[in-house]
């Protein structure tokens, strides 16, 4: 029985009693499968989220984008359909079925009627367990994944992120885009769209949630409808430790654009460590809570430098950064960053004031409690809980969490999460006065 | 097996009952609107005030003045300090922005349900009473110029997009970005924002839409003592803005920008818009692009073009009929790399006319109709999505009913009828066709 509803208005629930609550289930499948559930009878349908740990950091070397058009492939046929009769069919059910491959995880999110639900689960089952993966579905994914890749050439933005990925983690996944390039997708084979689905899919790796119309029982039975038959392992093990390489400085990648780009960031922490509750507050109150972030008042309200500006904390899987992005005209884009730099060097010295840190954590705790609005949103959050190793309860227990934070804790570890003279700076454009410099 | 199943499941679809949101109305003394949308799932409340003027509604030479009177909105009144609307919506852990399009201009905020009056408060209160520095108004300007370098200047589909439209649109404001052209940016003038804002900035231009976790009467009661004793402005006329003239020729269009990564075509022709009382001829245009696109593997153009002739990695067809006057429909081609544009160009008619020969297969245009009313159980699970379709449309000259009345009339279109509007709506005469490429030679 979690009701986490309560942090927003006591008065409200008394009003209200029997609305505001969230019951989150475990449910054990009798094959043995563990899945989160939130029951919501009032709307027929179901959101699934399925995740498997690993993701496109598994490829095989030399086989980069391998899992992405394995993913990408996976609806384009399966069983005895065809690509077209398999959409024929999805249709025909109004079911949606999403593939999607981050670097350190693989999601499937499906949406489906309480009417035909036994149907589209049958159906979601043949996509992921026997996808056909024919020549010609692969070479058709093959070629919109080319003229992604193409498309990301030539955008300043993605430009920006490569490169800095590629700096900063190497020959590292991480240091790649998952995406792959033109000559490794071009390259790539049926054994190998066959091997990365090996990679990725096993029992050991898997994590479930579900909310909407359907009982812990009926969610049961259709987990070890869906998931009984993948193997128990999957066939690679997860990839090692990424070494942050990147030296503090500024890169400079000429770009025709009348606005630059640029990507700025260091060394992170971890989702893990002790510390990073108070890491998170602090940097909502720098450079995350868009029009009411420091960097925000600094660059856009007071000087009209930038639309936009913001940092986040990057714990990935087996590397962390704290990272920002900004863009500003070339003629001004010298001048953000001087004043990135500033702020920087301001938190990691001074921390932040008293009524800082209670704006932000009423900001915080206010929040939460609203992105728990519907089926789909609810089933990410539980999933995401459960890979980073939550229990049930922190959603009840997380806004005393963040309450509970000093301004003392937060202000000692300022100058660990920032650290100015480890700023590394990636701009892409035409930036005027500045140069790349190690 | 296949066709046996989906017979079926029509009838169930028949069968289901309406869950849409309760949805009350009422109109205040001063002719400002309420509408109330019912949720009680989670005690979240969205607040949004539409008005009734947009980038379509600007004076001459004053491009982008709606979209940054919008940024202005932010800079405090005579109550407010500048950003402090937006602090204090933040420190009671809710969230804030407003949108501009070419027929409204819309201000939300999505808080806890018990904080509905605050955040009505200080939205009653920017209506009437804004007040902006030079300081502030001229830094903002920085802002709105940075953000056309970021969405249009940096992105060469967005140019494109805003060429084609000026092409599309002889006479009629829509062919103007939103945004504004650069040069007229540069000199819009605090004069400028507020001649604008005392005009058009007034409760009987503007739509209340309150959804969620909230009671009607209640609603009701705060929307009178906050937003019922700002005044009207007593002049305004309906909207009318410059028509179309008829289009006797087609207009063709050649962009070449270096950032652009594969060439590519786009097509559109001027189409009626949904109007009150009347949107059939609407219906039928959105059933038409829900059959030539939508998915790839089961629309018209994508089985053609990508699947049968491999002629293209990507083709598809839209329409929205949610504007105050005319709109458009449009195709889109990338090709194949390697294949002229001419080709792609041909392929692409060829296509459209093989499908007014052979007609609509009635399984697809069955599968879609399922969909539709699929649609109707899974948008109940976003109560927000649901409010912006009714500020979108009630400030695009369409009445509560009509909004209601549309999953039926988009239900009773035949195949027949989408047949009849293809032949209607294809002709080159009336059709702004663009080749977008990375240079010059690229074509062929």
């Amino acid at each position: 029985m979690k009701r986490f509803w309560f942090a927003v208005a006591l008065m409200f629930l008394a009003a209200f009693p029997a609305r505001a609550e969230i019951t989150v289930q475990e449910v054990t499948s009798p094959g043995g499968i563990k899945a989160w559930l939130v029951e919501e009878h009032s709307i027929p349908f179901t959101a699934l989220e399925i995740r498997f740990r690993g993701g496109a950091a598994l490829d095989a070397p030399d086989k980069r984008g391998a899992i992405n058009l394995m993913m990408a492939t996976l609806e384009e046929g399966a069983g005895d359909m065809d690509a077209q009769a398999f959409a024929e069919a999805r249709e025909a059910l109004a079911a949606s079925y999403r593939f999607n491959v981050y670097d350190d995880v693989a999601t499937i999110s499906a949406r489906f009627l309480t009417e035909n639900r036994d149907e589209a689960i049958d159906l979601l089952k043949l996509a992921l367990t026997s996808p056909r993966f024919d020549p010609d579905a692969i070479d058709r994914v093959r070629e919109q994944v080319l003229s992604i890749i193409r498309s990301e050439e030539t955008d300043p933005a993605d430009v920006a992120g490569k490169t800095f990925d590629r700096l900063a983690w190497g020959d590292h996944p991480y240091g790649s885009s998952r995406n792959g390039t033109i000559e490794t997708v071009t390259a790539l084979t049926r054994e190998d769209v066959v091997d990365a689905h090996a990679r990725v899919f096993g029992k050991d790796r898997l994590y479930v949630a579900a909310t909407g119309d359907i009982t812990a029982q009926e969610l049961g039975v259709l987990l070890d409808k869906l998931l009984a038959d993948l193997p128990p392992n999957a066939s690679v093990p997860l990839p090692p430790r990424a070494d942050y390489q990147l030296e503090p400085g500024i890169t400079v990648v000429p770009f025709d654009t009348p606005q630059s780009v640029a990507l700025f960031g260091h060394r992170g922490i971890k989702r893990d460590d002790p510390d990073y509750i108070p890491a998170f507050i602090l940097n909502e109150i720098f450079g995350g809570r868009g029009l009411e972030s420091r960097l925000m008042r600094e660059l856009r309200e007071k000087r009209g430098l930038t639309y936009g500006i913001s940092t986040s904390l990057l714990p990935m899987e087996f590397g962390e950064l704290v990272i920002g992005q900004v863009r500003s005209d070339n003629a001004r884009m010298g001048e953000s960053i001087d004043l990135i730099r500033q702020e920087w060097a301001r938190i990691a010295r001074e921390g932040v004031t008293e009524q800082e840190l209670e704006e932000a954590k009423t900001y915080l705790t206010g929040a939460y409690p609203l992105r728990f609005d519907g089926n789909a949103p609810i089933a990410r959050i539980l999933v995401g809980m459960q890979m980073i190793g939550l229990p049930r309860d922190y959603i009840r227990t997380r806004n005393d969490l963040v309450r509970a934070v000093t301004l003392e804790e937060i202000n000692r570890i300022a100058g660990r999460i920032y650290q100015p003279d480890q700023l590394h700076f990636v701009v892409v454009g035409q930036p005027e006065g500045v140069t790349s410099a190690n | 097996m296949k066709r046996l199943a989906l017979a079926v499941m029509s009838t169930i679809g028949l069968a289901w009952p309406v869950l849409a949101a309760e949805v009350t109305t009422f109109r205040l003394d001063n002719g400002m609107d309420v509408v109330v949308l019912e949720d009680h799932r989670a005690p979240v409340v969205v607040h949004m005030v539409w008005y009734r003027v947009g980038a379509a509604d600007e004076p001459p030479g004053k491009s982008g003045i709606a979209h940054f009177l919008e940024h202005l909105l932010f800079k405090g009144t005579d109550d407010l300090e500048a950003g402090e609307l937006s602090a204090i919506v933040a420190r009671n852990g809710g969230s804030d922005n407003a949108f501009t399009s070419w027929d409204y201009t819309a201000y939300f905020q999505r808080i806890a349900a018990d904080r509905l009056e605050l955040v009505m408060q200080m939205e009653a209160d920017r209506m009437r009473d804004l007040r902006m520095t030079p300081e502030d108004v001229a830094t903002e300007r920085q802002v709105v110029l940075e953000e056309r370098g970021q969405r249009v200047d940096s992105e060469p589909n967005a140019l494109f997009r805003e060429q084609k439209n000026a092409a599309q649109y002889l006479n009629h404001p829509y062919g103007i970005p939103v945004i504004g052209w650069r040069h007229e940016m540069e000199k819009l003038n605090r004069d400028d924002a507020f001649s604008f804002y005392r005009r058009y900035y007034a409760p009987n231009n503007a739509i209340l839409v309150v959804a969620g976790d909230v009671q009607p009467d209640e609603v009701l009661e705060l929307a009178k003592k906050h937003y019922g004793p700002l005044a009207p402005t007593p002049d305004l006329e309906p909207r009318a803005r410059p028509q179309e003239p008829p289009q006797l020729a087609e207009r063709r269009m050649t962009f070449t920008d270096a950032r652009i990564a594969q060439p590519y075509i786009t097509r559109s022709y001027l189409a009626p818009e949904r109007d009150a009382g009347d949107q059939f001829a609407a219906a039928r245009l959105e059933m038409l692009a829900a059959v030539l696109g939508g998915d790839a593997a089961t629309s018209v153009l994508g089985r053609k073009l990508q699947f049968d002739q491999q002629k293209a990695i990507y083709v598809n067809a839209s329409y929205d009929g949610m504007s105050l006057d005319d709109t458009t429909f449009g195709l889109v081609i990338v090709p194949t790399p390697g294949l002229p544009l001419e080709e792609a160009e041909a392929a692409l008619d060829q296509a459209i006319a093989e499908f007014v020969e052979e007609g609509v297969d009635p399984e697809q245009f069955a599968r879609i109709k399922m969909q539709l009313r699929a649609a109707r159980i899974y948008e109940d699970d976003n109560i927000e999505s649901l409010a912006r379709d009714y500020g979108s449309g009630l400030t695009s000259g369409l009445t509560v009913e009509d909004i209601q009345a549309w999953p039926d009339i988009l239900q009773s279109v035949t195949e027949q009828d989408v047949l009849d509007a293809a032949k209607e709506i294809f002709v080159r005469d009336r059709a702004v066709t663009g080749w977008a490429m990375p240079q010059a030679g690229d074509a062929q």
